[in-house]
């Protein structure tokens, strides 16, 4: 039986169905305390005072902590570092009188029922010293400083672009949006006896959590247990540690007491986001849709007291042959929580400004827009000069044209109709990392034919659980549903935060060699029985299979596990591994995609719709062709929001976030979003790593919005560069 | 360790919480009496004091559809409804749709389309769902996707529900 590669239904599946699986804020315990936040509603400046007593005056409310009363914490910015955290000076929950965003949260109270600690958290009276501060990046552009981030700048780009034959330059936007997942923050912590906690959070990463907590409240790694079973959506929120979690533990350990802690919607605009980001790109071609350079400079907006910055530029030159090319990337500060990573973090807004380029630049050559692109195809990292381990992207332009219709297309915008509507097709391309990370992993086998598998990691609805039970039963030759996966822990294996892509090549590498030791474990195993058909082989020569150690020569020499370990008087066998990649600096490892998009423009009203998308993406092997497809059409619904519904607005005046809230930040609702499909591109790799496996938690949506933003542009002849894309942009 | 000064506090008078109100209410089949303050929403009355936490909060103020309950077979924001309006009401949640380890075919359903990721948007898109083909008003997928855009999904499953919803259809409509 292979698992691998078949659309596997979700082994955690029924769980979620039936509303059995648990979040971080439906854990309870006798005797829970609710928490509620007061937030501040300066964007800079002190608290000049605080007063609670109306508050503590509440029939049920325990105790107000602010940053008068509220329990040790570590002083020095080492306590709060977490292995996610820019450089910088994190920010420190209830630390001091310090406002240093609007949002900020500045007391907690604690009461015996949720609703009593909501309404006690509106009698806390602040006043402030307010001061002036800055949350525009638009007026910061001349105190944007550069960050040493992107790739060196090869060739000389400003002499290319001086002797361009055509040349295409503008500047892109993209606004604040924010991840929005469904489930809201929370934590509950339990206070248990000695001060030893349980913390059930909502996080990508429990142990990068656990040592956070620890660091701060000084506490031992023994003392302090994070667990996540399920997450309700992260795209990225999670990788950090946020405030919530600090102050249910502040709770729990000033009451000695089990603390609930969930953030309302709107303080959730309070947490990391993807940052505002101009984006300038300058293309130099000549006729033939040769390029002779590429200069890509964002500017994004941070925090006052974080330097946050992804790259954002250096996939400019790095997806199309260009001997000139030159990146800046600098960061401006506001008076604003530091941004994090969101879905694709750089690519997703880097790569949105490139393809909208590429797009432009084929409108002025009249070429295509994929033959553009396959003219100054690249089969290099052009910024390290390296072979990729293994890059499809031509197969991707021609399975993703083929399965669209993209030959049908007529090229002059304004040309295609349907109706009253006005018809748009786009395209672009998408590039993302294969990044892999060391994991462990721990195997016990029991002589029933039974194996748990358990990592630290997280399934934040990506599918971890599922794959991780897929590529163990593989390895270990056992059916499914006698596979039981744990993860969400922080007393298992290490993991990395859940991120980057990176899991499921990190997590399947980790069991299959923590499997390969149990395989070798059960050949010595089966070899100490008499007349032992397997006699004189090496671990190499067997594999597992159907619940047996079967030579691999000869499927005849098998022996069951259960035998083999029940011979040795062997109840279970357990292993722990820790697997790291061997280090490979002579290949670059990349996954790529086609993006093709079909918009639909209402010519009186300007409503844009985007009635198909197909995605080509080649991403290695895919473990799970089910989820891998759910993570990948999720992404194009991301993609299609960056394009057209989604932006955070800010008054300037307060510094504060006018829309936090899901009604009036709009993310795409069932009715924005119609026919999707998702091809994944044959793509062998023996040289990524031993599976081939690649990730496919970003990649799905770079690129996205560029091709919704070509189709408008294909269908009404406007172009526009600011996202998103809204009705008054195109009637205006 | 930075140990900030304690400070004294007096109480004025203080504010004493809501009376509590008995209501009754029929929990997927089972009667359930409880005392809960006129403040107090369904979604948080079954969450927080029947332990049914199924249903879900994704938003608390009617906007995303996570709580999404039915009341007398009518899908409802169980997040706008306060406990106390609902005395002698008969309501399913998530937990009441299957029936002795059975799976409701929409539960089925959204398995087979894989129409979920993170899954907590999930039992509201299933009641939800259970309510619209209690209404007979959705025949095709157009109105589907119009008729479920109550229920956000930021996983972006939405294709995927909307062919799991068309199965269920189907299934239900051949065994009526
Ligand atoms: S929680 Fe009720 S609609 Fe969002
Ligand atoms: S499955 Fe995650 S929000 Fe719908």
């Amino acid at each position: 039986m292979t698992y691998i590669g078949t659309p596997t239904p979700r082994v955690d599946g029924r769980a979620k169905v039936t509303g059995s699986a648990q979040y971080a804020g439906e854990f309870t315990a006798p005797d829970l305390v609710y928490g509620s936040v007061v937030t501040s509603t300066i964007a800079k400046g002190r608290i000049a005072r605080i007063d609670a007593s109306q508050a503590l005056a509440v029939e049920g409310v325990l105790d107000v902590l602010t940053h008068e009363n509220r329990p040790k914490m570590a002083s020095g910015d080492k306590g709060y570092n977490d292995e996610v955290a820019p450089t910088g000076s994190p920010f420190r929950p209830l630390f001091d009188d310090k406002i240093k965003f609007n949002g900020q949260p500045i007391a907690l109270v604690l009461a015996e029922e949720w609703e009593i600690s909501r309404f006690a958290a509106t009698l806390v009276q602040v006043d402030y010293d307010a001061e002036t501060h800055s949350t525009d990046l638009h007026t910061r552009i001349d105190k944007a400083y550069m960050v040493e981030k992107p790739d060196k700048p090869r060739g000389n780009a400003a002499k290319a672009h001086a002797a361009a034959a055509v040349r295409h330059e503008a500047e892109y936007y993209i606004p604040i949006e924010h991840h929005n997942p469904m489930e809201l923050f929370a934590s509950t912590v339990t206070w248990n006896d000695g001060g030893k906690l349980t913390v059930f959070d909502k996080t990508q990463g429990v142990q990068n959590v656990q040592r956070y907590i620890c660091g701060i409240f000084g506490l031992k790694p023994d003392d302090v247990r994070v667990m996540s079973p399920f997450v309700g959506g992260a795209f990225g929120s999670g990788l950090r540690p946020q405030y919530q979690v600090v102050l249910a533990v502040q709770g729990a350990l000033q009451l000695k007491r089990a603390v609930r802690l969930v953030l309302t919607r709107d303080q959730m605009y309070g947490l990391g986001y993807r940052p505002a980001t101009i984006e300038r790109v300058a293309i130099a071609a000549r006729n033939d849709g040769t390029l002779d350079a590429i200069t890509h400079e964002a500017i994004a907006m941070t925090s006052q007291y974080e330097e946050f910055s992804r790259n954002d530029t250096s996939w400019s030159a790095l997806l199309y042959k260009s001997a000139n090319a030159k990146y800046e990337h600098k960061l401006a500060r506001l008076d604003v929580p530091t941004p994090s990573d969101m879905r694709a973090p750089g690519a997703a807004t880097g790569v949105y400004a490139l393809e909208c380029a590429m797009d432009e630049l084929a409108v002025a050559l009249k070429l295509d827009p994929v033959e553009l692109r396959l003219r100054c195809y690249s089969d290099r990292d052009q910024n390290n000069d390296l072979p990729y381990t293994s890059k499809q992207l031509k197969e991707c332009y021609r399975k993703g044209a083929e399965a669209f219709g993209w030959a049908k297309r007529t090229p002059e915008p304004r040309s295609m109709r349907d109706g009253t509507d006005l018809v748009g097709w786009g395209m672009a391309t998408g590039v993302w990392e294969a990044l892999q990370m060391p994991m462990g992993n721990r195997i016990v086998l029991t002589a029933n034919g039974h194996a748990e598998v358990s990592c630290a990691t997280s399934d934040i609805g990506t599918g971890t659980y599922t794959i991780m039970a897929q590529v163990a039963s593989d390895a270990l030759g056992l059916p499914i549903d006698n596979v039981t996966v744990k993860l969400g822990d922080s007393s298992l294996p290490h993991s990395q935060v859940e991120g980057g892509s990176w899991t499921a090549a990190s997590v399947a590498y980790a069991i299959t060699t923590t499997a390969d030791e149990i395989r070798r474990e059960l050949l010595a195993l089966a070899q100490k029985m008499p007349g032992s058909p397997l006699a004189g082989l090496k671990h190499d020569d067997v594999v597992l299979s159907d619940g047996m150690i079967v030579a691999k020569a000869a499927a005849s020499r098998s022996v069951p596990l259960a035998d083999a370990m029940r011979h040795g008087g062997v109840e279970r066998i357990e292993r722990e591994k820790l697997s790291e990649f061997k280090e490979d600096n002579k290949h670059a490892r990349n996954t790529h995609s086609a993006i093709f998009v079909e918009v639909k423009v209402d010519e009186q009203l300007g409503v844009i719709r985007v009635t198909r998308a197909v995605n080509a993406v080649a991403a290695g092997r895919i473990i799970n062709t089910k989820t891998a497809a759910s993570q990948i059409m999720g992404s194009v619904v991301w993609g299609i929001g960056m394009a057209l519904h989604e932006e955070t607005l800010v008054d300037h005046a307060f510094g504060r976030v006018m829309n936090a809230n899901i009604a009036e930040y709009h993310v795409p609702v069932n009715a924005d979003v119609h026919d999707i499909k998702v091809i994944f591109v044959e793509e062998p790799d023996s040289t990524v790593n031993p599976l081939g496996i690649k990730g496919v938690g970003e990649i799905g949506i770079v690129g996205v919005a560029a091709a919704v933003a070509n189709a408008v542009y294909h269908a009404t002849g406007k172009r526009v560069r600011d996202l998103p894309i809204t009705i008054d942009k195109i009637l205006g | 360790m930075d140990d900030p000064t304690s400070r004294s506090r007096f109480r004025p008078e203080a504010t004493s919480k809501p009376r509590e109100i008995s209501v009754t209410l029929h929990v997927n089949g089972e009667q359930r009496t409880l005392a809960v303050a006129p403040w107090t929403t369904l979604l948080d009355a079954l969450r927080d004091r029947l332990h049914l936490n199924g249903t879900k909060k994704g938003c608390d103020h009617g906007q995303c559809g996570a709580c999404t309950v039915l009341i007398e077979g009518r899908r409802v924001n169980a997040c706008l409804t306060l406990a106390v309006m609902k005395d002698g009401a008969h309501i399913t949640t998530i937990e009441g749709l299957s029936a002795d380890g059975a799976l409701h075919p929409l539960q089925q359903a959204f398995i087979d389309h894989d129409a979920f990721q993170c899954g907590y948007c999930t039992p509201g898109q299933i009641c939800s769902a259970a309510g619209l083909l209690a209404e007979g008003k959705a025949k095709t997928a157009d109105e589907i996707r119009e008729l479920m855009s109550g229920n956000i999904c930021r996983c972006g499953a939405y294709p995927n529900i909307v062919a799991a919803i068309q199965q269920a259809m189907g299934a239900m409509g051949s065994k009526s």
